[in-house]
């Protein structure tokens, strides 16, 4: 307080409520705001752009103007400075199928294409009901049949002749279609009071997590047929598969753990104290919720349980990629791989990326309407 | 249960008409104890407000009452079950009670009507359509019809905790615990739950209400219970207990707590 006594003062005036003010717009506004705001600012501005200038048209050069698009004889390709994407052209169903019975690839695309479609339509929550589920088991049924062969006039084909991109896909369908339902039972055991389960999961959590997945799949191929006898032998791609599911399995149940966490102690109270028994509280209370908190972690697990497909080529099994490299070992076509690879990098990179804005698409959705 | 000393203690009364006792209740958090042989018994259609300091224990009785906390002497009948570790025995109580919380509690994923017909639907396996007919009317009693589409999230905390006590009403129960039911609550927005609570108090439902609201406890209760570390110190009616406290304790907090 100074010596004229208080001097806090507040002015009452009568304001009318009025829009805000206007943003600045304009390429110019835009160039300053973005790129030339400070000397700092424009110092990266200016190093990026020699960065382009410098690499850009060199890369333009070989990917564009001086590649091969197509090539009867990879001597065309050898003659040219460019790019050799004919070797996509020339190889584009080794790759894509493997050693899949070449006059039944049509099986193959059919798959692809089922899968592709099926993940598309569970994109839009509108058709998020119990008939979604049916239809991925009855789409998973038609894979199974178009791959194996056998009935309705298809030649049989085992699993040893599967390859490329459709066993990229059911692998990883697979993976987390099973994964998804035992990281929810193992996040679950590990917060259980019942001390056996208990021990059980956090077991099966860290054994499972203490290992590569190369070990894991190396068990299930080579050691897994030593200890049992000939007869019950399980098919190699089921080995791998389940090898996969427990991998994924085990890495995503420490994620829905963190989001059962997340939750707060009021919801379980409450959901007791309407009478809600365990399994209901679980389903109806905590599960929503907790899911939706690890959605972003979830879907990271995800894209990556998409990529670890490919490890399976180190027990014989011819993913994408494997099929790829296998494909590349013609001497007429070897010295164009990094071609092949950029376009393995681009199929790669799309589904990945769609899978990214699939899950954020999700995320937007599930907060609709809602603040919490 | 561990004897008494204080063996001239007059009894509680029992019947037909008591809904809720507790005989010789004790609780302990590690070494901490925290409920000190606590015995009440609530009749019928009644009303009990209880009061007191925080850490007292009010909450932690109120919250044994439907077992989220396990008391570990003593015994609690409602409605002629008594809560022991047998499952059945604890659900089929907490089917019959209602709980509102301080924090209200809603479930943040699930609409309004989604957060009233959950129980109902799926614990009394109520008929879906049945269900939110009478979750609209229920709405009508606390005033809020027009919010059941929304999402908790996007009403006021009064408007939730009136969501809470809809929700806990469509139990259809027979006992209504509130623990610090305006605790959490804007002053603006006090008076819409009390106002809620006082007409259920007088439709003649039985009540334990944990609060610091005396005019609700001056207006509905027919039983003022003053708690302080664990003890029952101080209980009777509010003419009687606010006008002649008879306790020091009673006395000094009803000073703090009604001096301005």
């Amino acid at each position: 307080m100074s010596a004229r006594g208080p001097v806090s003062r507040a002015l009452a005036v009568a304001a009318p409520r009025r829009p805000p003010p206007a943003r600045r717009t304009g390429t110019r506004a835009w160039l300053r705001e973005n790129l030339f705001g400070s000397v700092h600012d424009t110092a990266l501005t200016l190093l990026a752009a020699w960065a382009l200038v410098v690499t850009l048209p060199g890369l333009l050069e070989w990917a564009v103007v001086d590649a091969v698009w197509v090539a009867e004889d990879p001597q065309q390709c050898r003659a040219a400075a460019g790019a050799c994407w004919a070797v996509v052209a020339e190889k584009h169903r080794v790759m894509l199928f493997g050693t899949f019975p070449y006059d039944q690839h049509w099986r193959g695309v059919l798959v692809i294409a089922i899968v592709i479609a099926m993940a598309v339509v569970s994109a839009f929550r509108r058709f998020w009901s119990y008939r979604l589920f049916v239809a991925w088991v009855v789409a998973m049924a038609v894979v199974l049949t178009l791959q194996l062969g056998g009935v309705l006039g298809l030649e049989p084909t085992g699993t040893h002749d599967w390859g490329g991109l459709p066993l990229t896909l059911i692998l990883f369908v697979g993976t987390v279609v099973g994964g998804l339902p035992m990281a929810v039972a193992l996040a679950l055991g590990r917060r259980s009071s019942l001390p056996v389960l208990k021990a059980l999961c956090i077991g099966v959590i860290e054994i499972t997590r203490g290992v590569p997945l190369i070990t894991v799949l190396f068990m299930a191929s080579l050691m897994f047929p030593l200890f049992v006898p000939e007869e019950l032998t399980v098919d190699k791609v089921l080995r791998a598969q389940v090898g996969m599911i427990l991998f994924f399995g085990a890495y995503a149940a420490e994620i829905v753990r963190g989001g059962l966490q997340a939750i707060p102690i009021g919801q379980y109270e409450a959901a007791d104290a309407a009478g809600l028994s365990y399994w209901q509280k679980t389903r109806k209370v905590i599960l929503p919720q907790a899911l939706r908190i690890v959605i972003p972690a979830l879907m990271n697990d995800i894209i990556r349980a998409f990529k670890n497909t490919t490890f399976v080529s180190i027990i014989g099994l011819f993913d994408v990629l494997g099929a790829t490299a296998t494909a590349l070992e013609d001497p007429l076509w070897v010295l164009y791989a990094p071609e092949a690879y950029v376009f393995i990098f681009v199929l790669y990179f799309c589904f990945c990326f769609s899978m990214s804005r699939y899950s954020e698409r999700v995320e937007r959705d599930l907060a609709r309407g809602r603040n919490f | 249960m561990r004897g008494h000393p204080d063996t001239a203690r007059p009894e509680l009364p029992s019947g037909d008409d008591v809904l809720v006792t507790l005989r010789g209740v004790n609780k302990w958090y590690g070494d901490f104890h925290v409920l000190r042989d606590i015995n009440l018994a609530v009749g019928r259609g009644e009303k009990v407000v209880v009061c007191g300091p925080s850490g007292s224990g009010k909450s932690t009785m109120i919250r044994c009452i439907n077992r989220l906390e396990e008391h570990q002497e003593g015994t609690i009948v409602v409605d002629g079950t008594e809560l022991t570790d047998d499952l059945r025995g604890i659900e089929a109580v907490r089917r019959r009670v209602g709980m509102v919380f301080q924090q209200f509690n809603l479930f943040p994923h699930l609409s309004v009507m989604d957060n009233l017909t959950l129980a109902p639907v799926y614990v009394q396996g109520e008929p879906g359509p049945e269900a939110e007919q009478r979750a609209m009317e229920t709405l009508e009693r606390v005033k809020i019809p027009d919010q059941a589409w929304k999402y908790p999230g996007q009403l006021s905390g009064g408007q939730q905790q009136r969501v809470a006590i809809a929700r806990a009403l469509m139990q259809r129960p027979k006992l209504m615990l509130f623990d610090e039911p305006t605790s959490a609550l804007d002053p603006e927005m006090i008076n819409e739950v009390l106002d809620v609570m006082v007409e259920l108090a007088e439709g003649g439902m039985t009540m334990i209400v944990v609060t610091h609201e005396m005019g609700f406890a001056r207006r509905v209760a027919d039983l003022v219970v003053f708690m302080d570390e664990g003890e029952v110190v101080e209980a009777a009616p509010p003419a009687t207990f606010f006008a002649r406290p008879e306790n020091p304790r009673t006395r000094l907090f009803l000073s703090q707590i009604l001096s301005h």
